[in-house]
């Protein structure tokens, strides 16, 4: 009877957990977000646990099935990976370049929008309208993709 | 202020269940984002037309005095940097 070849599920593990602790956790904080760096350790050391577990898999001996066990493990990790790495690297750059935005030094173009309470705001009423009797310094406008 | 395409009362619920104090409007259309050249199309949910992330600091003349354009959705402007821009504001 072979040993249990642990490295191969620890590797597996590790990659869905060091995938998914992004969404659910590293995301909330710049520094573990903007490069996602914390989660690509976890998965650099899950494909170190693969490796040595498809080199326990495929050594004379085992079965079949320890085999084909090993390479569908590490397959599905590294299709996640890649969706992973994809998704941060190449999908989340594909912005549009926005060269006629407002740049610094112009006038932000003023608008009108309803805000959560379905009141109408306008940029330059808000602007020109004391708040706690001082003339307001300015606002941030935050352009955000929405939660649709 | 935060804006986006979402409809105020999506808003609405993304301010209460964030507890956000600061505005939030809604450009249901997105005529302003239009206009301020921000249009990513069909990067939303079944192809809907949203905004790219981006910060723009105006001062009380309506003068845009910083811009924040990621080139990277998942990188957005921090509060600090925020923070340093407004000490330009008079």
């Amino acid at each position: 009877m072979k040993r249990f070849n642990w490295q191969i599920w620890a590797g597996f593990l590790l990659t869905f957990g060091g995938l998914l602790t992004f969404p659910l956790f590293f995301v909330r904080f710049p520094s573990t977000r903007d490069f996602p760096w914390v989660n690509l350790l976890l998965v650099a050391l899950a494909i170190v646990l693969l490796v040595i577990g498809v080199k326990r898999a495929f050594q004379p001996g085992r079965s079949k099935l320890a085999k084909a066990l090993a390479a569908v493990l590490t397959l599905l990790s590294l299709a996640a990976i890649g969706l992973f790495v994809f998704s941060a690297f190449i999908l989340a750059r594909q912005l549009p370049a926005s060269r006629g935005a407002p740049q610094v030094g112009q006038k932000a173009p003023d608008f009108t929008l309803k805000d959560t309470s379905e009141k109408q705001v306008t940029l330059s009423e808000l602007l020109s309208t004391p708040i706690n009797g001082a003339k307001p310094k300015g606002v941030l406008l935050v352009f955000y993709r929405g939660y649709w | 202020m935060a804006i986006s395409v979402d409809s105020p009362k999506e808003s609405r619920d993304l301010r209460e269940q964030q507890g956000y104090t600061f505005t939030f409007l809604s450009d249901p259309n997105a005529e302003v984002i239009r206009r301020y050249d921000l249009l990513h199309a069909g990067a939303g949910e079944g192809g809907k037309d949203i905004s790219r992330p981006a910060e723009f600091l105006v001062d009380a003349n309506g003068v845009v005095m910083w811009v924040n354009m990621t080139e990277n959705y998942w990188v957005r402007a921090r509060p600090e940097q925020v923070i340093e821009a407004a000490k330009k504001l008079e």
